[in-house]
């Protein structure tokens, strides 16, 4: 037999023992030695996700619905395991900005809009409601149960009993002691609950081992393991149409996996252990596999349970959420029963005071807070220490909250499972996601599209959700889910716009979640964001890319004095604290506080953060604009501020790739310099070597023109000697000076071309003709060797008689004194017309190949007794070739000797047929 | 015994005026149409003077003149240089060197045997 005393004494001690757990994580942080600093209490903080609802409604769920349990837990999963990108930039943005709720990160992001968190709060509390209200139900049912011990009795409806007698009332008081206790003791300005953290993971282990325990019993003790349990399962038509019928459907799974999906960001109890709890953004990267673990081993015997359940009470008159429980009674097993009771009860209080904190930060900071400011908020400001203020409007908030919970759980939790009030608070949070994720990537997204979406999305939820379950508990008459409101059937909440044939869940998330993000983006685009709004827009969505959790954001132009400042902040958070806080300030910025007596922008700031943690970011503002000398830095300023800010990186950006094109132009004109350098050299050396060259002949004539003069008695011979040196020297001048000019101007481009289509033949002739005395002068021998059909080229046809000129006085030049010989070849080589001049002298040696082309450069090896060339036929006839789109190279010709060649391309008009030609010259 | 002009030029045309020029002043003339040769023959029979043109096949007129200057032997030989580079540079280069005289062609046939006279005069 358990005395419902004895229940309560063991349920008391159990709750002192988490307090202890909480007292002394409390200790060890104000100790600065924190024993939640590690990713695996992190995790299990975050398995306060499975509450009393997956303690007792899974089983009961699986004995309804099958594998109906499943996707609220594949949806956390999925979040985790794939989206932990998104929760890191959630934590890091609530780290910069000191965001302690989910109504202060919405009501930050869209420019610390009081409305927006006033109304999140609002629908939160209002959603979070049949959430406590389901956790109060099942501490009570269970104990109801639990008490009638040895027997299997399902207690009487509530409504049938006075309040105060109401097991669930008691339950309800006494967590919001404790929840009042836990989180509620002091004000920090960071909202940390080391304590209530450590506690947290403590009671997960707590549930999850007490369901393990039950599970294990089932199927090992009752049974011979998962085999042995199945097989009677199967035995039983009752349980096999469960799990073979497919008209449960798995319709709704998608719509469940999304919920819960939003849910394990959007429930404010989730956010504040994931988030706002958070001490260490690494933990994330373990808990992104150890939650889906917890979540995993917790639904193992979620099955086996519900099946032992089912085969133990076949008729149907033990509720299938109480199973967990029954069983073990049924099978007198005491102190598993009791161990589960405190499981069950240990999951329920996890949410309820994670929960009741977290509202009760949201209804006091974006709730009243707000309003009480705007009220009267220069009196507040007036006021002593408002701490105590504060904490009694949090533990009001609590109690308040559990007190709704109750009301609801009265008025209507009893007609309704466990799963399904789950689920409606589920809904409702999920109204948070678009503009939460909204809010973090897209910068256009604004208050007015944030507070549309979410009025709308609210107001759904509420008509499609929450108002049939009032009709269908008899609260409305039952007409008005039946027929619609009026009698208006396109207005039947189950069947909005009469969309039928979905579950009621399904149907309400879709109507909801498309008014809501529709009327997101739809009031997003149409209204234009505020400057604040911008602003807290791109820190929202930019946060990794800013250094440092506080980057320079100080939008405050005035200043305000330290005591100032200090006096508010001590209002709020308690001197002590303040002090603190504050110290630490001046330390890590080398500042001495109390010599200073005007505050500059940062450490304005730092209080209003601080200032946020306490009271929530649109209340901070408030407060300090309302010491702060001057105005808050006026909103078009701040974006100035920012514009200027981004004109002076754009600026610096443009700066350093000015300088990098600087740096380039430098290096092109140092390579320009170098090479005009180099070009003016060549150009004295040019000058040099035509000074010298054109001395040369001039010595001789200025020398045998003075000896003429002098020596009157000169013989004959001696002076016709002279004088034919002297007119050879001058034609030698004369030659130079044309060449030299015919070069300049070649190389500047300015000679005149006349580009003609010409026989080579002839040219070659002509060429032959003037050559002829030069030939028989030294007696050498000439060969022709022509092909009897040359290609015709397009030349200049004195330039090109110049070239053959030149290359066959070249080769007379350089001819066997005794026997020389001179060879033309013309022809075709590889589709151009080729010449070659041959001589049998002693060819050019390999080095000088390529520099017997340039100006003034003779091959090394001098000939003696010949005229000196001028150097420059050679260059002029490469000059000439090259002009001509030909090329001009020497090689040693065959035996001995050097070959001068060039290759000309074909003149098109030659590659046509000679009819076409001339027509076209006839047009 | 006459005093001996090596003249060392590669312009045929050039060596034939200065060769006609020194004779007529009664020197005897010794011909050389590149650096290297007149190295040698500088060795066979040292010259008393030698006209030097600077561009050279093979070894060019300056270090001809380096050739010489360094051989204690030829000490006392008088060494003028006839360039068609006008330069100053060249000049100072020439002189440098240990050149007695620079002349630039094209030169005087009068001044050319008055220098090399003036040099070869007994009273110096």
């Amino acid at each position: 037999m358990l005395a419902s005393w004895s229940i309560l004494l063991v349920s008391l001690a159990y709750l002192c023992l988490l307090f202890a757990i909480a007292y002394y994580g409390d200790k060890r942080a104000d100790a600065g030695r924190s024993i939640i600093a590690n990713p695996y209490i992190y995790a299990l903080s975050i398995a306060v996700y499975c509450t009393s609802w997956t303690f007792y409604g899974s089983v009961g769920r699986a004995a309804s619905s099958g594998m109906d349990f499943l996707p609220i837990y594949i949806g956390p999963t999925l979040t985790f395991v794939l989206w932990g990108f998104l929760l890191r930039k959630i934590i890091r943005i609530c780290k910069a900005h000191r965001i302690t709720s989910i109504a202060d990160f919405i009501s930050s992001r869209y420019g610390k809009s009081a409305a927006l968190g006033g109304l999140v709060t609002l629908i939160a509390v209002l959603g979070i409601t049949p959430y406590i209200a389901l956790q109060l139900k099942a501490v009570s049912t269970s104990f109801n149960v639990l008490v009638q011990y040895p027997d299997v009795v399902m207690p009487p409806i509530s409504s049938n009993v006075p309040v105060l007698k109401d097991t669930a009332f008691l339950v309800a008081l006494l967590m919001a002691a404790f929840a009042i206790l836990f989180g509620t003791r002091h004000i920090d300005a960071s909202e940390h609950h080391e304590g209530m953290v450590a506690a947290i993971a403590f009671e997960s282990i707590v549930k999850l081992v007490a369901f393990l325990a039950v599970g294990v019993y089932v199927t090992f003790g009752l049974y011979g393991g998962f085999g042995d349990l199945f097989a009677a399962a199967a035995r039983s038509p009752q349980i096999t149409a469960l799990f073979t019928s497919s008209d449960s459907g798995y319709g709704h799974w998608p719509t469940l996996i999304l919920l819960s999906m939003a849910a394990i960001i959007c429930l404010p109890r989730q956010f504040q252990v994931a988030v706002v709890e958070n001490v260490n953004e690494d933990h994330l990267k373990k808990a992104v596999w150890l939650f889906p673990l917890y979540l995993l081993i917790i639904n193992i015997f979620v099955l086996p349970i519900a099946i032992g359940g089912m085969l133990h009470f076949p008729d149907g008159t033990v509720d299938a959420d109480t199973f967990v429980l029954t069983v073990p009674m049924a099978e007198r097993r005491e102190g598993l029963a009791l161990f589960v009771f405190i499981g069950g009860l240990s999951a329920a209080t996890g949410m309820v005071i994670v929960a009741a904190i977290a509202l009760s930060t949201m209804i006091c900071n974006d709730l009243i807070m707000p309003v009480l400011l705007r009220l009267n908020w220069r009196n507040l400001a007036e006021q002593g220490d408002l701490s105590g203020l504060l904490l009694s409007i949090r533990r009001g908030s609590i109690v308040t909250v559990l007190l709704l919970g109750y009301a609801y759980f009265r008025f209507i939790g009893e007609s309704v499972a466990l799963v399904t009030i789950g689920l409606v608070s589920f809904a409702a949070v999920a109204q948070f996601a678009p503009a939460m994720i909204g809010g973090m990537y897209w910068r256009g997204a604004t208050r007015v599209g944030a507070i549309l979406g979410l009025s709308l999305g609210f107001a759904l939820w509420l008509y499609t959700l929450l108002l049939p379950l009032f009709a269908l508990s008899g609260w409305l008459p039952i007409g008005f889910v039946e027929d619609g409101p009026f009698e208006i059937g396109l207005l039947r909440p189950y069947a909005l716009f009469g969309l039928d044939g979905m579950d009621s869940l399904s149907h309400a998330m879709f109507w909801s979640l498309v008014a809501n993000i529709g009327g997101y983006v739809l009031g997003s685009l149409m209204s234009r964001p505020g400057a604040i709004e911008r602003i807290q827009g791109a820190l929202f969505v930019d946060v990794s890319g800013r250094s440092g959790a506080f980057g320079g954001t100080n939008f405050w132009r005035g200043s305000a004095t330290v005591a100032d400042l200090k006096t508010l902040l001590a209002r709020f958070i308690g001197a002590r604290e303040s002090d603190r806080v504050l110290g630490d300030y001046a330390r890590s910025r080398d500042l001495n506080l109390d010599r200073l007596r005007e505050a500059d922008a940062a450490l304005v700031s730092f209080v209003e953060r601080l200032l946020a943690g306490a009271i929530g970011a649109a209340s901070a503002r408030v407060m300090v604009a309302s010491v702060a000398k001057g105005e808050v830095v006026g909103i078009e300023e701040v974006m100035k501020i920012l514009d200027e800010t981004s004109q002076v990186i754009e600026y610096s950006h443009r700066l350093e790739q000015k300088s990098q094109e600087l740096q380039n132009t430098t290096q092109e004109l140092r390579a320009a310099n170098e090479r005009l350098k180099e070009l003016d050299k060549m150009k004295d050396d040019f000058i040099s070597t035509v000074s010298h060259e054109l001395r040369t002949p001039l010595t001789s004539i200025r020398s045998f023109s003075e000896i003429l003069t002098d020596n009157p008695a000169l013989d004959t011979t001696e002076r016709e000697r002279f004088l034919t040196i002297i007119v050879k020297e001058t034609e030698r001048l004369t030659r130079l000076i044309n060449e030299i000019l015919d070069l300049a101007k070649m190389e500047a481009g300015r000679m005149d071309w006349h580009m003609i289509d010409i026989d080579p033949r002839v040219v070659i002739d002509d060429a032959l003709a003037a050559t002829s005395s030069l030939l028989t002068s030294r007696s050498i021998s000439l060969k022709l060797e022509a092909d009897p059909w040359l290609p015709h080229v397009y030349a200049d046809r004195d330039r090109l008689m110049q070239v053959i000129v030149n290359l066959i006085a070249n080769s007379v030049k350089f001819c066997d004194d005794a026997n020389g010989e001179v060879s033309i070849l013309a022809g075709q080589l590889g589709g151009r017309f080729y010449l070659g001049v041959l001589d049998n002298g002693p060819g050019v040696p390999l080095d000088d190949r390529q520099i017997i082309f340039e100006k003034f450069q003779e091959s090394s090896e001098p000939l003696a007794n010949l005229p000196r060339g001028t150097g420059l036929g050679l260059a002029i006839s490469r000059q000439i070739v090259e002009h001509f789109g030909g090329r001009i190279w020497v090689e040693d010709a065959p035996g001995r000797g050097a070959a001068f060649s060039f290759t000309l391309p074909v003149s098109r008009a030659a590659a046509v047929a000679a009819p076409d030609m001339e027509s076209q010259e006839a047009l | 015994m006459s005093r001996k002009v090596l003249v060392v030029e590669d312009e045929a045309n050039i060596v034939d005026s200065l060769s006609f020029l020194m004779k007529q002043a009664g020197f005897e003339v010794l011909v050389a149409r590149d650096g290297d040769t007149a190295i040698r023959m500088m060795q066979r029979r040292p010259a008393d003077l030698v006209l030097l043109d600077l561009m050279l096949p093979r070894r060019d007129g300056y270090e001809v003149c380096r050739e010489i200057r360094s051989n204690p032997e030829w000490a006392s030989v008088r060494i003028i240089m006839l360039t068609a580079r006008g330069r100053d540079l060249d000049r100072r280069k020439g002189m440098q060197l240990g050149a007695d005289a620079y002349i630039t062609k094209p030169f005087s046939t009068r001044d050319i045997v008055a220098r090399v006279q003036d040099m070869l005069s007994p009273e110096r």
